[in-house]
């Protein structure tokens, strides 16, 4: 579904170009959840950018659902694709209310019949009638990242491309929002790829994983390998240590 | 616990008076505090960090604090007066901030705001604030203290940030450190050497330790006890290694809730909340 070649990423805003991302390949399946697992800074979020074409990247070769896809887009390559951003507080209008933001993409694409597919996304991802006249502040924080899936579902892509959709959410809303979105990955038969920096977030939606560091991929491995502890690279494994929690002995 | 405790706090209610009534962010708290590392967790809203503030007398007007015992060190933390609330903040209880970039101040280099605290608190000489600035670096394991003296908060990633923090907390050498999400903006590798520099304070200079989080895997692996709060209560206190053992429906639903490396689930549990839980 998703073929990502040597895919680089240079930010030249600047004195000294910075190498976001450096030669990253990688393939997703279709039907298949992949993971991007790394700190920050290690170019996670950028690879998303690219594969969306929200940054410029040097890449030979990045094919999506087969075609290949350049840096510009076409309103159907959009339409194929869809983000969810991290920060639900951020990354909708303040001044729209749910009903705008649901009805914007359909309008842009010409879809018909806006009425019900509103009042469908709404209920697909779990919100009630009424809140679909309500702005971003009176909603919890939950609740806001169900509209931000509502409006990337609404155009039925294929392809999910899911930006840390939880960290700004507590364990609890965080449990309600995987669960979410591991429903509606089935109902709408969704490719996608998630990045992360929780390795229990990553191991329960994905099938494969890779491990980036610095804007490299240090190293890509099946789920199975990654809860048993399976990982060849010492970065790997450093990580899997860290997310277990606090160790008093290591120096 | 046979250690003496620093720090006694009963009955502790904070409440926010509004336009829809009177919120109570805090519902009759109380706890003891020896020389250990106590873990208060809770979901946003739960009033842990509303606590933390209480205990330095944080909590502005129109907020409404009251306790009917809080005690630290002997001292009677009610009724005291701001100038009272000025020798001890700083010098005795000190506050960790979650965020470094929004807790420095942002114009002024890096070691002349960890010197003021304890230019205040010491009245000693520049030159011997400077040395200890340095030291205090040192301790918090930056590799160049002086280098990062001479920057500016913006200059230094979140990590450096953060620790820059715990050193101007430390300067001062306070016996009690209430730490506010100290590692939640940090990347993992990074937020356990933080939390090593924590560690080593208690163990080795027998400072006490508030550590507010909702994290509950660093909570359980680092503290000696945890507090667990719902709704402004505590609802359940325990040890730190028994958290997995945890009777309170709120906190065996929050464990679960977590997605987890070691167990696989098809589907993760949600916290089904019982109004009961807040009577």
């Amino acid at each position: 579904m998703i073929e990502v070649n040597q895919l680089s990423v240079i930010f030249r805003n600047g004195r000294r170009p910075i190498h976001a991302v450096r030669d990253v390949s990688f393939d997703v399946a279709d039907g298949e959840t992949f993971g991007i697992v790394g700190e920050s800074g290690s170019g996670k979020s950028t690879i998303l950018k690219a594969v969306a074409g929200l940054v410029k990247s040097e890449m030979p070769s990045l094919k999506i659902n087969g075609l290949a896809v350049g840096s510009k887009r076409s309103k159907a390559d959009r339409r194929l694709m869809q983000y969810v951003f991290q920060d639900p507080y951020g990354s909708l209008h303040p001044r729209q209310t749910v009903d705008d933001m649901l009805r914007e993409p359909l309008l842009i694409h010409g879809v018909e019949d806006i009425e019900t597919k509103v009042s469908a996304a709404l209920s697909d991802v779990g919100l009630l009638p009424q809140h679909r006249y309500r702005y971003p502040h009176q909603l919890s924080g939950g609740q806001r990242q169900r509209v931000a899936i509502a409006r990337a579902l609404i155009l039925r892509p294929r392809i999910l491309l899911l930006d840390e959709p939880t960290s700004a959410l507590d364990v609890s809303i965080q449990a309600e929002i995987l669960n979410l979105v591991s429903r509606l990955r089935q109902s709408y038969q969704l490719t996608s790829i998630l990045v992360s920096h929780d390795l229990g977030v990553v191991a329960h939606l994905c099938n494969r994983i890779a491990i980036m560091q610095n804007g490299k991929l240090v190293e890509l491995l099946g789920v199975d390998s990654l809860r048993q502890g399976k990982a060849k690279e010492s970065y790997t494994q450093e990580l899997i240590a860290a997310s277990k929690g606090f160790t008093r002995a290591a120096g | 616990m046979s250690k003496p405790s620093l720090l006694e706090v009963e009955g502790l209610n904070v409440s926010f008076p509004g336009r829809g009534g009177t919120t109570r962010a805090v519902r009759e708290v109380s706890f003891s505090l020896g020389r250990e590392r106590l873990g208060i967790v809770g979901e946003s809203g739960s009033g842990k960090s509303t606590t933390g503030r209480a205990l330095l007398g944080l909590i502005s007007r129109p907020g409404i604090v009251s306790a009917r015992r809080m005690q630290f060190a002997g001292q009677d933390l009610l009724g005291m007066q701001d100038s009272d609330w000025q020798t001890l903040r700083g010098r005795h209880i000190s506050m960790v901030m979650q965020d470094p970039k929004y807790s420095l101040n942002p114009v002024i280099k890096i070691g002349h705001q960890i010197q003021e605290t304890y230019l205040l608190h010491y009245r000693g000489a520049t030159e011997d604030a400077r040395k200890r600035t340095l030291a205090m670096l040192e301790a918090v394991k930056i590799r160049d203290p002086d280098l990062v003296y001479h920057l500016y908060p913006h200059q230094l990633s979140g990590g450096m940030g953060q620790r820059v923090m715990i050193a101007m907390m430390l300067i001062a050498e306070p016996d009690l450190l209430i730490a506010d999400e100290p590692t939640s903006a940090l990347d993992v590798t990074v937020q356990n050497q933080v939390l090593r520099i924590l560690d080593d304070l208690v163990t080795d200079r027998g400072m006490g330790l508030i550590f507010i989080s909702h994290n509950l895997t660093i909570v359980s692996s680092f503290c000696d006890r945890v507090l667990v709060m719902y709704g402004g209560k505590i609802v359940e206190e325990c040890m730190a290694v028994d958290l997995h053992k945890a009777k309170h429906p709120y906190t065996q639903a929050l464990i679960k809730a977590a997605p987890s490396l070691e167990h696989k689930v098809s589907e993760l549990s949600v916290v089904v909340r019982d109004p009961a839980w807040l009577a």
